[in-house]
């Protein structure tokens, strides 16, 4: 378990890490935490050519928020997501899932943009990023542009990123009053890969749901949104008998709506149970997460 | 024994681990932490990727000229240089430490690298290019034993079972099968390895935890004289729990490597290696038949047993199979037993010592079908149990194959258990939720009764051959331990210990031994636990294995105390004008007997013997160093009738798991658990908690997450820690400790172990309550929650159908 020989190059600039990236390409492999990364490498699963760390990058870490939008720089270790007062309070679903990524230790060191360049489909915050409709932003020498969480995640571990392209910031959308949020994961231990998990943002309005996004996670090649299981619930009091009877139905839809795949640790069938179970957690976490935020009067 | 437990009254209680300070502060010299030759090359090894292959042929051109490489070497390049392992059972698969022609399981080495550093081995190691022609693999042991991949194959009879099987009131019979897991320590293998050719000899550092009879087999297959192998642990170690007997092999490969290349080399086993070769417990499939009278007294067994031990039969293996012989019965009257028992090959990796040692698989399958029985009879299995536990009167208690149980008061451990976890509360409680209807948490209550051995007899491994066979050779019995102690010019006490400790802290509690002897404290008795086979005092059984600590090696430390404190005695009776046998050593003096202020220091006395010997009493031998061995009584070779006292002491350990089950996720919730535990005298009641916890959490891991698993073809698909599920601190419930005394007549100190018991008991334990909880009676272990599910969804289509 040594990786293969690489180059180690730790730019001080955005420039220099972007021209590095532009010279060599495919061969180039961006270090940010490394928690991923590097068991890869001692595995020698992964073998670039030249390793371009970025933790010397300044200003990757910022976080500002303004016109509905928090944008934390791609640096921002996952552990500020569980820890960070305001960023608590202005990014819920984010610090709701932050506590299932990895471990204690590993969310220390592993980072916000790195865990969604990744775009490991199991991964808490591609699922997050994706069911809050958020984006990144992406540099190159070429230029900057921005991709939307539901182009970012192409297949496992595969994201619209080029080569060249460094992910710098993530914008996700601030939580604005009457909305509420829900995250949920089953792991056979705690910090496992999760085998199945649902993130719900839902606005409730005159009691009932005016807007809702179901995401499923881990149960396809990428992260989900399951969009006519939500719905269904648009217009629903989900404290009323038919809202009851609507949770089951978004949560079957979604069941229907998971691609899951078998593997030694479990079938499709208890997957697909595990969507819909999960699903009506985080729907009605989301629907009493509302209401409550509803009363505080929003961030 | 005199004097052990008495004057400072160190035995019992729970002095700080004088262990703990250097680990705490990060200042552990673990193996890859010692550096004893300078210019060591390391070692990358290439293993097989294939479950059985024919090796065409190694093409290491590519990888000898790759940067910073030494030597590659091939199996027939150590083969030509050392000699095959040796194994218990002539005929099975001639074993060599690096494959030779054929690779038997993935994992199997089957070229070294020999390198400047590790990166550049691995990368040379890329290179090796092997031609492999596949061949068909045998994973499953059933399929094993089919296909005629057999070693072994033992049939035994004690008592009657036939006739009783045929007059009982009711039979009932189950197959359980329990699959292989492993030990997982935090530090995998590491060994050091020096040829020196000036004399012919090899210096092994390796963290190897013994039996010491496999220094033998290293010493075999390097081609060497014992006296020419010399094997150093590292004082400090990062777990074991059994899987570092595994070790010796890599002592051979690394010897030979070195001898090949005339250089020091040094090999640390990764992650990768450690999961898909170090070794595991073996997969048994366990057919078992109970009959009962009808008020619930068990009056036969019948078993019939696979053994999978994997491509090799790695020493000392079959050992896991007869391990337990002595306990068939467990903690039950029964007199009549049959049982057929067949060792057999897989294409899947050696098997070994792993906590537990035959005696999880054993208990499964007996306490599985004790619960059956009882269903079975519509009788409470609290009460089937009661009906049947050995009595207290009886003991010591002879068992039908030949055990021989010290003490104990099985009953009283049972009803201490019962009364803590209010089992008939728990009963009521689960009536009533089922007659309620809520059907969404269902309620589980499990009993394991089991008598756990310790301090085995090393001629129990020699029943996997018939007693004409074993008459060819020379019998093997016995369980020996020693132990040097010495006492410096100054007063105070070095003791030197053969147990070679993995972290349970031997040396705490040796120095309590040897302290309440010579009327120290403790913190004037420095103890060293590493091994060094030219220097320590050991036999072929020393080593860290079958719980022997406590009431062996501890044992050993408390005979050469007692002799040196006979010695001082003397001494001292001649300074203090009294017979030896009126003084006492108390307090770091030598007293005349009531009268304490008629005295000596030890000090003054180890002073005199030290620096003015022509003062000691006439006819006494100079010098205050004792080597001493003690061996456990009772441990007689295999009879004719093939009956062995396979372990000196028995403990006694009642686990009650009472469990919730989720019926739409199937995860199992442990909502209580009570363990009450019997094991003697408790040296240090602490390091006792903390073995049973550690004991429990090692068998909660197969019995709800852990297990090796291999696909038909021989893959391994458990290879890394994302798949290989250990139980963790947050999944190990907390966990209710009981304890009773009764100590071994048996042993020095009254001392039995402990340290393997839950183990033994928690699978059993936790199938029973689950199994009790669904009322699913065939449920595979690990119990994971998407396997209980599967379980409850075919249950529901077949209900439905």
């Amino acid at each position: 378990m040594k990786p293969p020989p690489f180059r180690y190059v730790r730019p001080d600039s955005l420039e220099e890490a972007l021209a590095t990236l532009a010279e060599h390409g495919d061969g180039a492999k961006v270090l940010a935490g490394g928690c991923s990364l590097v068991p890869m490498l001692n595995m020698r699963l992964a073998r670039p050519e030249v390793l371009v760390d970025v933790n010397r990058l300044g200003g990757l870490g910022e976080v500002r928020a303004g016109n509905g939008t928090v944008t934390t720089g791609a640096m921002l270790r996952q552990s500020a997501l569980e820890r960070s007062t305001p960023l608590r309070r202005a990014l819920p679903l984010a610090a709701a899932c932050a506590p299932y990524i990895g471990h204690f230790v590993t969310r220390n060191r592993g980072t916000v943009g790195g865990s969604l360049a990744h775009a490991d489909a199991r991964g808490e915050l591609p699922l997050a990023l994706l069911t809050l409709g958020g984006s990144v932003l992406v540099e190159s020498q070429r230029g900057r542009r921005g991709i939307g969480a539901e182009e970012l995640f192409v297949y496992h571990f595969t994201s619209a990123l080029a080569p060249d392209e460094l992910l710098t910031e993530v914008r996700w959308p601030a939580a604005a009053p009457s909305w509420g949020f829900g995250f949920a994961e089953m792991a056979q231990r705690h910090g496992d890969y999760a085998l199945a998990m649902a993130a719900c943002a839902l606005r409730r309005c005159d009691g009932a749901v005016a807007e809702v996004r179901l995401g499923l996670g881990a149960v396809a090649d990428r992260p989900l949104l399951a969009t006519e299981a939500a719905s269904v619930l648009v217009g629903q009091d989900l404290d009323g008998a038919a809202g009851d009877e609507a949770v089951r139905e978004a949560a079957s839809l979604a069941a229907a709506a998971a691609q899951p795949f078998e593997d030694l640790h479990a079938s499709v069938a208890y997957r697909r149970q595990l969507v819909s179970l999960l699903s009506e957690q985080v729907i009605r976490q989301g629907w009493l997460d509302a209401d409550d935020r509803a009363g505080e009067g929003g961030p | 024994m005199s004097g052990a437990g008495a004057p400072g009254g160190w035995i019992g209680a729970t002095p700080h681990r004088v262990e703990d300070e250097t680990l705490l502060r990060g200042r552990g010299r673990f193996i890859d932490d010692l550096s004893p030759v300078p210019g060591a090359m390391h070692l990358a090894l290439v293993r097989s990727p294939f479950a059985h292959a024919r090796i065409r042929g190694i093409d290491t051109s590519a990888a000898a000229a790759s940067p910073g490489t030494l030597a590659v070497l091939t199996g027939a390049d150590l083969a030509a240089a050392g000699r095959p392992l040796g194994a218990v059972i002539r005929g099975a698969t001639e074993h060599h430490a690096v494959a030779v022609d054929v690779a038997r399981y993935a994992g199997e080495p089957v070229a070294v690298v020999v390198a400047r550093d590790r990166y550049l081995a691995e990368d040379a190691a890329e290179l090796v290019d092997v031609d492999y022609e596949p061949l068909e693999a045998v994973v499953d042991p059933l399929l094993a034993a089919e296909a005629g991949h057999v070693v072994s194959d033992r049939s035994f009879r004690y008592g009657d079972p036939e006739a009783a099987l045929a007059a009982a009131h009711a039979s009932v019979r189950g197959r359980f099968p329990f699959g292989r897991w492993t030990a997982a320590p935090v530090e995998c293998f590491g060994v050091i390895a020096d040829w020196d050719h000036a004399v012919d000899s090899l210096t092994v550092w390796a963290n190897f935890q013994g039996p010491f009879t496999l220094h033998t087999v290293a010493a075999g297959a390097l081609g060497l004289p014992a006296a020419r192998l010399r094997l150093v642990t590292p004082p400090d170690s990062g777990g074991s729990f059994g899987v570092k007997a595994g070790v010796f092999g890599y002592i051979v490969l690394a010897g030979l490597t070195s001898k090949i290349c005339g250089v020091p080399v040094r090999w640390i086993e990764d992650r990768v290696e450690h999961l898909a070769a170090s070794g595991s417990a073996t997969h048994r499939v366990t057919d078992v038949e109970a009959a009962f009278a009808a008020d619930g007294e068990l009056l036969a067994l019948r078993y019939d047993v696979v053994e999978d031990v994997g491509a090799y039969l790695r020493a000392p293996e079959p050992a896991t199979l007869y391990r337990m012989h002595g306990s068939l019965t467990g903690a039950y009257t029964v007199r009549n037993v049959a049982v057929r028992n067949r060792v057999v090959h897989t294409n899947r990796c050696p098997t070994g010592l792993n906590r537990g040692f035959g005696g999880p698989q054993l208990y499964l399958a007996l306490e599985r079908i004790m619960e059956r029985g009882a269903a079975r009879l519509g009788l409470d299995p609290v009460e089937v149990a009661r009906r049947n536990l050995v009595p207290p009167e009886a003991f010591p208690y002879r068992t039908p194959t030949g055990g021989l149980y010290d003490s104990g008061d099985y009953a009283a451990c049972l009803d201490d258990a019962i009364g803590a976890v209010d089992y008939e509360g728990l009963r009521r409680r689960q009536a009533e939720r089922r007659a309620g209807g809520d059907d969404r948490r269902r309620l589980g209550i499990g009993l394991a009764c089991v008598v756990e051995p310790s301090i085995s007899n090393m001629g129990y491994i020699s029943l996997a051959e018939t007693s004409e066979e074993r008459a060819r050779g020379r019998p093997k019995s016995g369980n020996a331990e020693g132990a040097t102690l010495a006492m410096n010019p100054l007063g105070g006490v070095t003791v030197r210990l053969s147990t070679v400790p993995q972290g349970q802290g031997h040396r705490t509690v040796a120095a309590q031994v040897a302290a309440d002897v010579l009327g120290l404290s403790p913190a004037d008795v420095e103890v060293q636990s590493e091994m060094d086979t030219h220097v320590n005092a050991w036999t072929v059984s020393s080593g860290n294995y079958s719980s022997r600590f406590a009431g062996i090696g501890a044992a050993a430390v408390a005979e050469a105390a007692a002799q040196l404190a006979g010695k001082l005695r003397r001494i001292a009776g001649d300074v203090l004008e009294c017979a030896p046998a009126d003084v006492e050593l108390v307090d770091g003096q030598a007293r005349v007997v009531g009268q304490p202020d008629r005295g000596v220091s030890l000090r003054r006395l180890a002073g005199a013997a030290h620096w003015n010997p022509e003062s000691l009493p006439a006819g006494l031998e100079p010098g205050l160093a004792v080597t001493a061995f003690v061996s456990a009584p009772n441990l007689d070779p295999p009879n004719d009738a093939d009956e062995v006292a396979s372990s000196a002491a028995h403990g006694f350990v009642v686990d009650v798991a009472v469990v919730e089950v989720n019926i739409a996720t199937g995860e199992v919730g442990i909502l209580d658990y009570v363990t009450v535990h019997d094991a003697g005298t408790l040296l240090h009641p602490r390091l006792v908690d903390g073995q049973i916890l550690g004991s429990f959490a090692h068998g909660l891991g197969p019995a709800l997450l852990e297990q090796t698993v291999h696909d038909d073809e021989g893959n391994l698909l458990t290879g890394s820690f994302m798949d290989y599920l250990c139980a963790t601190s947050t999944e190990v419930a907390d966990l209710r400790i009981l304890h009773r005394c009764t100590p071994s007549p048996f042993t020095p100190l009254g001392a039995k172990g402990l340290g393997e018991g839950n183990t033994m008991s928690a699978p059993a334990a936790l199938a029973n309550a689950v199994c009790d909880a669904l009322g699913i009676d065939d449920l595979e272990l690990p119990l994971t929650a998407p396997r209980i599910w599967e379980s409850l969804s075919v249950k529901a289509r077949t209900t439905e159908a």
